[in-house]
C-alpha cells in the first residue's frame, strides 16, 4: 500500500502523494477531506431516510437490521422496501453527476449533459411509444434501455468523419435530440390522456418501486466504470491542453475520446433505464463540483459523484416525505439543487 | 483550422472571423437577400394555396386582391389561411434573429432564444394560472405567457451579470439553465398532480401557429417588429462582442451594455414568439447554424439572412404540418423538430461548421 510523502519539496502545499511500486497518484488533501466528509453526510442521509416512513424505525433497528444483527421483525420494510430505494438514488446520483462531467470535459461545453448524445431523448421516445401504444410496465427499463443505447449510436454514427470533432458531436446531438423529442411530443398530442398519462409519468423520473435488481445492475455498473472514469482523467486533462498539444505529447486522442464516451454513455443509459430520465443532475452536479474544488481531476471526479449521490438522496426524501404530496424525485432535483447551485454561482469564481 | 486549439473552455468560439469563400462578396450576399425574400413571399404563397382543403389559384388571388366573403374558398384563405401564415412569418423571422444573436451573446453554438428562461417561465405562468385559475383558451394565455417570460428572463439576467465579467457569457447561461429548470420542475409537479391541466397544456406545449387569433398577433408584434429589426442592425456589435471578453474591451466596447440590450431585444422577441404561438423549438436554434453555413460567421449578413430564413422555415413547417397528414394536423413545433434534424446534421457533418 501507498506511503504518504508530504514534505517532497515537488509536491504543492495542500497534495498528497500515494505511491507503490508501480503507481503514483498524488490527492489534494482538501478535496480529499471534503469527500470522506461527503461519504459520512450520505450514509447519515441514508439511514435517516430508511427511518422515515408510515412505520418509523429507530436508528439503531435500521443498521441492526441492514446487517441483521438483532430480530428481523423490521427485515422486509428495511431490507426490502427503503433499502434498495435509497441505495438506488445514490448510485443513480453518482452515476448521473459522473456522466455528466465526462461530457462537459470532453466537449468542453457547459450546457452539455449526457443527453447531447441522445441519451434521455431516445429513452423517453421508446419508452412514450411502447406505453402509449398499451404495453406493459414490465418491459419498461429493457426499452429505456436500448432507446438510449440506439440514440448514442445513431449520434455516434452521424458525428463519425474520421474523427469525433466536439462542436460537430454538439450539433449532431442537438439534430438528432430535437427530431426524438418532436417525435416524442407528437405521440403525446396523439393519444389520449389515459393513454398518455404513464408515460408522462415516467418521463420525469423517479427511484420509486425500485428492487434489488436495478440496485445490483447499477452497482456493478457502477464499479466497473467509475474506476475506468477516474483513470481516464489524466489524458483528459491533457486534452484540456488543446487536441494539437495533446497529439504532440503522444496521446491518442481520438482513443482517448471513445472511452470516455463510452462510460459516459453507458453510466447515462443505465441510469435512465432504471429511473427514468431524471434531469439537472448530469448538468449541473459537475458545475457545483467544479466551483466548490477546481477544474476537473480524478479526486474531483469522485467529489462530483459523491454530491450526485448525496444530491439525489436528498431530493428523494424530500420529495417523499416532506412534501404535501409525494413527488418523484425527478421534480424535485432541480427544486431544490437550483437554488444552491445559483448561490454557488453568485458566490465563487467560476472555472469551467 | 485550430479553432479550438487556443480557445479557453466554454468559450467555444461561433464565429471565426474570416471563414467566406472568395466568390462571396458584398454584391453576392445583398443579391442573395432578394432572393431570399422572394422565396419567402413564394413559400407565404404557397402557404395559402395547399392545405387539407382544396381551393384554386384564382380563389386565393380573389381574396388577396377583390376579397368576396360570400365565396367560401376566398373565406378559407382570408380567415385561416392568411392568420397562420402571417403569424409564421412574424415568429419565424423573429425567433431565428433571437437565436443568432443569443448564439453571439452567450458565445454557445447551443444557445437558443430560451437560454434566458423565455419558454420555461411562459410554460410556468401558462401552467400555474391554468391550474389555478382554469384558463381554457389559448388566447387566455397570452398575458401570463408574456408576463412569464419576461419576468424569468429578468431574474436570470440579474443573477447571470452579477460578478466577474469576463465570465458573464458563461454565468448568463449557466444560471438561465438553473431558473429554467428550477421552474420547470414546479411545472412538472403541476402537471403531475392535475391530469386535467396536463391534458389540456400539452397540445400548447407542442407550439403551433393554428387557430391563433390574428388580434392575439398584432397586439405582440410590435416587441416582434422592434426586436428583429434592432437585432438585425446590431451586427456589428455582436461581431465584436462574439470575439472575446477581452478583445471586445480591447477594441472599446462597453459589453455590459450591449450584452444587456442585445438579451433585452431577445426576451421581447421570444417573449412574444411564446405568447402567440407557445413554445416553437429549434427555429432559434438551427436556422442560424444553417444560415452561417451559407453567408458565413459576419453576424452583418447572419441576422438579415436569419430574419429569411426563420420566416421560410416556420413557413414551410407549418405547411408540411397541414399536408403531410391525410386528415389533421401535425403542430409546426413539432414539424421544426422532425424536418429540421436533418438539415442541421448535414451541416454539422459539412467541414466548415463543424471545425
Amino acid at each position: 500500500m501507498g506511503t504518504s510523502l508530504p514534505e517532497l519539496p515537488t509536491v504543492p502545499r495542500g497534495q498528497i502523494t500515494f505511491r507503490s511500486r508501480g503507481l503514483s497518484a498524488r490527492v489534494n488533501s482538501r478535496v480529499l477531506l471534503i469527500c470522506l466528509g461527503l461519504l459520512a453526510v450520505v450514509a447519515g442521509l441514508a439511514v435517516f431516510a430508511m427511518m422515515l416512513g408510515t412505520l418509523r424505525i429507530p436508528a439503531v433497528d435500521v443498521i441492526r437490521t441492514i446487517g441483521h444483527l438483532g430480530d428481523d421483525q423490521y427485515d422486509f420494510v428495511v431490507n426490502t422496501l427503503r433499502l434498495p430505494r435509497v441505495l438506488l438514488a445514490v448510485v443513480v446520483g453518482a452515476a448521473l453527476a459522473v456522466s455528466g462531467a465526462i461530457f462537459q470535459g470532453l466537449v468542453r461545453n457547459p450546457l452539455v449533459s449526457p443527453d447531447i448524445i441522445g441519451v434521455n431523448s431516445g429513452a423517453n421516445l421508446f419508452v412514450a411509444f411502447w406505453l402509449i401504444t398499451g404495453y406493459s410496465w414490465a418491459f419498461v427499463p429493457w426499452v429505456a434501455f436500448v432507446g438510449a443505447a440506439l440514440a448514442a449510436v445513431v449520434v455516434y454514427g452521424l458525428s463519425w468523419r474520421g474523427n469525433i470533432a466536439p462542436n460537430r458531436l454538439i450539433l449532431v446531438g442537438i439534430g438528432v435530440g430535437e427530431a426524438l423529442a418532436a417525435l416524442t411530443t407528437l405521440l403525446f398530442v396523439s393519444g389520449t390522456i389515459e393513454e398518455v398519462r404513464p408515460a408522462q409519468v415516467w418521463s420525469i423520473g423517479s427511484v420509486y418501486g425500485a428492487d434489488w435488481g436495478d440496485v445490483r445492475l447499477m452497482v456493478i455498473a457502477l464499479a466497473i466504470l467509475l474506476p475506468v472514469a477516474v483513470a481516464m482523467m489524466w489524458p483528459m486533462q491533457i486534452m484540456q491542453l488543446g487536441e494539437d498539444s495533446a497529439r504532440s505529447l503522444g496521446l491518442g486522442v481520438e482513443r482517448t475520446r471513445i472511452v470516455m464516451l463510452l462510460v459516459g454513455c453507458a453510466l447515462a443509459a443505465f441510469s435512465v433505464a432504471v429511473a427514468g430520465p431524471i434531469g439537472f443532475v448530469a448538468l449541473m452536479v459537475p458545475h457545483m463540483a467544479r466551483l466548490i474544488a477546481g477544474p476537473l481531476t480524478g479526486s474531483v471526479l469522485i467529489l462530483t459523484a459523491l454530491i450526485g449521490a448525496l444530491f439525489l438522496l436528498l431530493a428523494d426524501v424530500i420529495g417523499q416525505h416532506f412534501l404535501p404530496v409525494a413527488l418523484p424525485v425527478g421534480v424535485l432535483t432541480s427544486a431544490i439543487g437550483a437554488p444552491y447551485f445559483l448561490f454557488l454561482l453568485y458566490r465563487t469564481t467560476l472555472r469551467v | 483550422m485550430t479553432m479550438t486549439a487556443g480557445t479557453r473552455v466554454g468559450d467555444v468560439p461561433v464565429a471565426p472571423i474570416g471563414g467566406r469563400p472568395r466568390w462571396l462578396g458584398r454584391g453576392v450576399r445583398a443579391t442573395g437577400l432578394l432572393v431570399g425574400l422572394g422565396c419567402v413571399i413564394l413559400a407565404a404563397l404557397a402557404s395559402l394555396r395547399f392545405g387539407a382543403y382544396g381551393v384554386p389559384t384564382s380563389a386565393v388571388w380573389d381574396a388577396l386582391f377583390n376579397y368576396d366573403p360570400t365565396v367560401y374558398d376566398q373565406a378559407v384563405v382570408r380567415s385561416q389561411r392568411v392568420p397562420r401564415t402571417i403569424i409564421a412569418i412574424g415568429i419565424g423571422a423573429g425567433l431565428a434573429v433571437a437565436g443568432a444573436t443569443m448564439q453571439a451573446v452567450t458565445r454557445n453554438p447551443l444557445a437558443s432564444p430560451s437560454i434566458l428562461g423565455v419558454s420555461a417561465g411562459s410554460a410556468f405562468a401558462v401552467v400555474t394560472a391554468t391550474f389555478f385559475l382554469g384558463l381554457t383558451h389559448v388566447s387566455q394565455y397570452l398575458w401570463f405567457s408574456f408576463f412569464g417570460a419576461v419576468v424569468a428572463s429578468a431574474i436570470v439576467f440579474a443573477i447571470g451579470s452579477i460578478g466577474n465579467a469576463t465570465n458573464a457569457p458563461v454565468r448568463l447561461t449557466l444560471a438561465g439553465v438553473a431558473i429554467s429548470a428550477m421552474l420547470g420542475s414546479w411545472t412538472s409537479a403541476i402537471l403531475l398532480i392535475s391530469e386535467e391541466t396536463f391534458d389540456q397544456i400539452r397540445f400548447w406545449f407542442a407550439g403551433s401557429v393554428v387557430g391563433r387569433d390574428l388580434d392575439t398577433f398584432w397586439f405582440v408584434s410590435p416587441f416582434l417588429v422592434v426586436g428583429a429589426l434592432v437585432c438585425v442592425f446590431m451586427g456589428h456589435q455582436l461581431n465584436v462582442l462574439s470575439m472575446s471578453e477581452d478583445a471586445a474591451r480591447a477594441l472599446g466596447m462597453n459589453t455590459g451594455r450591449v450584452r444587456l440590450i442585445c438579451a433585452g431585444l431577445v426576451v421581447l422577441i421570444t417573449g412574444a414568439a411564446v405568447s402567440v404561438t407557445g413554445p416553437i423549438g429549434f427555429v432559434g436554434l438551427a436556422v442560424p447554424h444553417i444560415i452561417r453555413s451559407i453567408v458565413g460567421p459576419d453576424y452583418r449578413w447572419v441576422l438579415p439572412y436569419s430574419l429569411l430564413g426563420g420566416a421560410i422555415f416556420l413557413i414551410g413547417a407549418d405547411l408540411i404540418g397541414r399536408v403531410i397528414m391525410p386528415t389533421g394536423e401535425l403542430q409546426a413545433g413539432i414539424v421544426t423538430g422532425i424536418v429540421g434534424a436533418p438539415f442541421l446534421i448535414v451541416l454539422a457533418r459539412r467541414r466548415s461548421l463543424a471545425n
